[in-house]
């Protein structure tokens, strides 16, 4: 009888054994960062990028280790853009004898510095130009030197985007920023500043049409706010960094908490107070208010057409208004590029993908047919604005667009700033809050 | 030490905490009359056993890492003598369980803890070799007014790489570990690109045969008088130059362009200046206890982690009281015979239970919206839930009590089939009025049975990472106070200092988690000490 049991215990751990050994490699890895991309949804560089995980349905192959035997080359890249570059990869690898591996990837950025870290990361990966200054101060990324003459064939701000430390780390592929959306059944006219928007989004509220004045992401935990409030801030006069004389960033000018920031960020709490900014509108509710048509004007970017294309709602996108007599907005410039990893197990093969495959218009247009953002691809920008006025509207937005700062330390002003701005909508004074903002930010840069 | 879910099973009740089924089935299969199959069955499992040892075998042959290899085989071999000897009965039922528990439980806690002494994290992930290659190969640019070459990758008679170079005019190159050598025009040839596709003397690879030399040839550099010539890709060349390179008789690294030299400090693991600043790239070094005193001592965070704690004990506490209260009443209501339907009823109460609490937090946190969600529609509120720090803190408490009752209701059904009827009448014949009974039979009796899950859900709320995170975010926030907010746990606070900041500080957040086990330890311990002087009286 107790033999009996034994051997019954032992099968069962066996078993156990077995499928805690085969779920680890598969059912483990891809159902726990689906989840936690989940709760990653609205962080400050996900909603920076616009590439929310919660667009983007649960992928498989999330820690598997990409063990790349001899002219394999292993790209990494999100859900979005796993179709197109697969496509691309697969021309490539034809044309040079070579197996190219295509793996979708959430959590891309977390995955990839700890995989790299491990030896099993990938040759190449697909992200946003924030996540340069981390990927660098860990090694994951090496520079990709580019000719003038193939710097020229880019947006010049495509290249200031993945340029650090006077160094090119990335081969830009789309170019990202917000803009003003409007329902033009409601709106036929582009507001050209914030007073003609209010002016017209109170009337259509006070005929009852609309109930919202305008749906821009603030959220309760403010993580998309300081993305899309940007060009609020800098269209009432606010900066936050100060310029080093090549025209960068320059992280010891910190402009937090000077006066123009406090006057740009009164602004802000008026507009709250006239109930254009609210947070209860966030990254998860911000496009299903402009298709129900609660609204009628909408700041976001493009990562909203596809939501607003199937609504079947009629819109236009324009610039981002400024205020009265005050200078442009500004939003911010985020550029997705492709990065080659400084440990891949076949570098060459990973630089010559990068720099003499990617850059072709072939590559370009295919991106832009599966993901309708602005090619960085000046060749293929041309063609496809000419086709598609929505991709020309926010290149236009986009114009006196600032870089999206690419330093390590911004991701950890984001969190701060997104909280403050909640304050600020919520009620509290734009000018204390703006200094002890400044204060938060000094200690971490600081420290 | 007796387990809850075995107090639970003592008393009768169906193992509600998802304990193993009955293995009614198996039983009959390896019984006295299936002998040879249960043998098959057994060979069969240890053979996986083997297959899985071997898996796990090779990435850590790969790696070099020999200790690991060793704890794989001495498990291994244990695992096969303990089940294939006729004796050793005991280790037959333990090893397993064992060997999970020096996996999933002890392995982590020992990292964790060693961790908790590093300055591992961000900019520190390394070792210092890993750091100087990186800082030299980020610093490499394109020497100024240099040639861009194209690039063909070809061997010599004996093997040897050689990049076959031709510059914007035309000329071309052979360029090997020894230097660069002009070709010969007429002894090769070249594509529209400018690639040569023939040299006399070289064999020219093709790009499937190139990359399978890819590792020799991104090491490749061919030496110049400025720098060295290095490969971009397959097909392109250029002349670049180390901005910032290593010295090992200074210990240090020295930018070429500005002269600064920054030396290695190897007690905080990174390369500083004489001001004070420090190159991006470090490495991971022991730091001591330095983890555990910048977390006790820094203002900021001591400045709020008195209020923190308060809100962490209440939510802990109140989250198992109500869930518990909720789940009772409920189990005492459906325990009545009277009631008809009582399936239906009961199956209805768990479903919150049966539902992926990951989704189900992010709907109520939709649900809580101020403006368009359903609780302020519905009821005709205009509360702003999520943004008082009163009502969020409301909210959190809703939602996980919607979250927890089920749980703690099947806990309770079971519990009060298990007590005897008989004790109760019997308090009833002799006088005893219904809620009396109550109070001093059948509550101290499911105390017995329930009280260590109800401690074990403190221990799991005080770490409810998730109830926060995906909910109020920690929020509100105090306007002059971004890091610590109105909801946050310990947990939740501590993940945005150590991983909101300036990337990922995993060092830091190890010593959190240290402390953060530590409470929660002294807690449970007592909550435990405290059940068995229930047992006792009982």
């Amino acid at each position: 009888m107790r033999s009996r049991h034994a051997r019954l215990i032992a099968l069962g751990g066996i078993v156990a054994l077995l499928v805690a050994a085969c779920g680890g490699s598969d059912d483990g890895g891809g159902g726990t960062t689906a989840a936690t991309s989940a709760a990653g949804a609205g962080t400050a560089t996900s909603a920076a990028t616009g590439t929310t995980a919660e667009e983007s349905p649960a992928t498989t192959g999330g820690g598997a280790p990409a063990g790349s035997a001899a002219g394999t080359l292993t790209i990494w890249t999100d859900a979005l853009y796993a179709p197109p570059v697969k496509e691309a990869a697969d021309a490539f690898a034809a044309e040079n004898g070579v197996t190219v591996n295509v793996q979708a990837v959430n959590e891309t950025r977390t995955q990839f510095l700890t995989a790299s870290q491990a030896g099993t990361g990938p040759d190449l990966v697909l992200g946003a130009n924030d996540w340069i200054g981390q990927l660098v101060q860990n090694g994951a990324i090496d520079p990709v030197p580019m000719t003038d003459a193939t710097k020229d064939l880019f947006n010049p701000a495509a290249i200031q985007a993945v340029t650090f430390n006077g160094q090119v780390y990335g081969i830009p592929y789309a170019v990202e920023n917000l803009a003003l959306y409007r329902n033009t059944d409601l709106a036929p006219e582009a507001p050209a500043t914030w007073e003609d928007l209010t002016a017209a989004a109170t009337s259509l509220q006070q005929q009852g049409r609309v109930t919202e004045l305008l749906a821009l992401p603030i959220g309760t935990d403010g993580a998309p706010a300081p993305y899309h409030t940007y060009p609020i801030f800098t269209a009432g006069g606010g900066t936050l960094f100060g310029e080093s004389p090549d025209g960068s960033y320059d992280i010891n000018q910190m402009e937090m908490g000077s006066d123009a920031s406090i006057a740009a960020n009164t602004r802000m709490s008026q507009m709250a107070q006239q109930g254009l900014l609210k947070t209860s509108i966030g990254s998860e509710n911000l496009a299903s208010i402009f298709t129900d048509q609660k609204t009628a004007f909408m700041v976001s970017g493009p990562w909203t057409l596809p939501d607003i294309e199937a609504a079947g709602i009629n819109y236009a996108i324009s610039d981002i208004p400024s205020f009265a007599g005050g200078p442009p907005a500004r939003p911010f410039l985020g550029v997705q590029a492709v990065y080659v990893a400084s440990k891949g197990q076949n570098k060459a093969l990973a630089q010559e993908f990068a720099t003499n495959y990617f850059i072709q218009p072939e590559v370009a247009q295919g991106l832009y047919d599966a993901q309708p953002r602005p090619p960085a691809l000046l060749e293929t920008y041309e063609s496809v604005a000419a086709e598609n006025p929505d991709i020309a509207a926010f290149n236009e937005a986009g114009a006196e667009g600032d870089p999206l700062p690419s330093f390590t330390e911004m991701a950890g002003i984001f969190d701060p700033w997104g909280k403050a701005i909640v304050a600020i909508v919520g009620g509290a004074d734009p000018a204390q809050t703006t200094r002890d903002l400044a204060t938060t930010i000094d200690g971490l840069i600081g420290g | 030490m007796a387990s809850p879910v075995e107090h639970v099973r003592e008393s009768g009740a169906p193992a509600a905490a998802g304990g193993p089924p009955p293995p009614g089935g198996l039983m009959r299969l390896a019984g006295p009359g299936g002998r040879p199959l249960g043998l098959i069955l057994k060979l069969l499992l240890l053979a996986v056993a083997a297959a899985i040892a071997v898996w796990a075998a090779i990435p850590l042959i790969d790696a070099g890492n020999w200790i690991g290899l060793a704890i794989v085989i001495v498990a291994t071999i244990a695992i096969f003598v303990i089940y294939l000897s006729p004796r050793m009965i005991p280790a037959k039922y333990l090893v397993i369980g064992t060997l999970f528990l020096l996996g999933f439980q002890v392995a982590p806690i020992i990292y964790t803890l060693t961790t908790a002494f590093t300055n591992f994290g961000d900019g520190h992930r390394g070792s210092k070799d890993e750091a100087i290659a990186a800082i030299e190969s980020a610093s490499i640019t394109q020497a100024p007014g240099s040639e861009v070459y194209a690039l063909s990758i070809g061997t010599e008679p004996d093997g040897d790489l050689v990049f076959l170079l031709t510059d914007a005019q035309g000329a071309a190159f052979a360029g090997t570990a020894a230097g660069l050598e002009p070709l010969v025009p007429g002894t090769f040839s070249a594509g529209a690109t400018g690639k040569i596709t023939e040299a006399e003397g070289f064999t020219v690879l093709n790009v499937g045969e190139a990359s399978a030399r890819g590792a020799e040839i991104a090491e490749f550099s061919v030496p110049t008088d400025d720098g060295a010539i290095r490969s971009q890709g397959l097909s392109t060349a250029f002349e670049g130059i180390a901005g910032q390179n290593y010295q090992a008789d200074c210990d240090c690294i020295t930018d070429i362009n500005t002269g600064t030299v920054f030396t290695a400090d190897n007690d905080i693991g990174s390369f500083v200046d004489p001001n004070g600043n420090a190159l991006a790239q470090g490495w991971k070094v022991g730091v001591g206890f330095e983890n555990f005193t910048d977390a006790l001592t820094n203002p900021t965070i001591a400045g709020s982690f008195f209020k923190i704690l308060l809100w962490n004990f209440a939510f802990a506490l109140l989250v198992p009281v109500l869930t518990f209260a909720l789940g009772l009443a409920l189990a005492m209501l459906f325990n009545s015979e009277e009631l008809r339907g009582r399936r239906i009823y009961r199956s209805l109460l768990i479903l919150p239970y049966a539902m992926p609490g990951f989704a189900m937090l992010l709907v109520w946190r939709d649900m809580f919206n101020a403006d368009f969600g359903l609780i302020n529609n519905l009821f005709g509120l205009s509360v702003d839930w999520l943004g008082g720090e009163w009502t969020a803190r409301l909210a959190v408490l809703i939602i996980q009590l919607w979250m927890g009752f089920p749980y703690m209701f099947l806990v309770c059904t079971g519990a009060l089939q298990s007590i005897p009827s008989d004790l109760v009448e019997a308090a009833g014949v002799d006088g005893a009025r219904p809620g009396y009974a109550f109070r001093t039979i059948t509550f101290p009796l499911l105390l017995v049975a329930t009280g260590p899950l109800l401690i074990t859900t403190f221990a799991f709320n005080f770490n409810n990472f998730n109830a926060i995170y995906l909910t109020t975010g920690g929020g509100p926030f105090p306007a002059d106070n971004p890091t610590a907010g109105a909801t946050d746990l310990l947990i939740s606070y501590t993940y945005r200092l150590a991983f909101g900041g300036q990337g990922a500080d995993y060092g830091f957040a190890a010593a959190i988690s240290v402390l953060i086990f530590l409470i929660v330890a002294v807690i449970s311990i007592i909550g435990f000490r405290r059940t068995r002087v229930l047992e006792e009286v009982n």
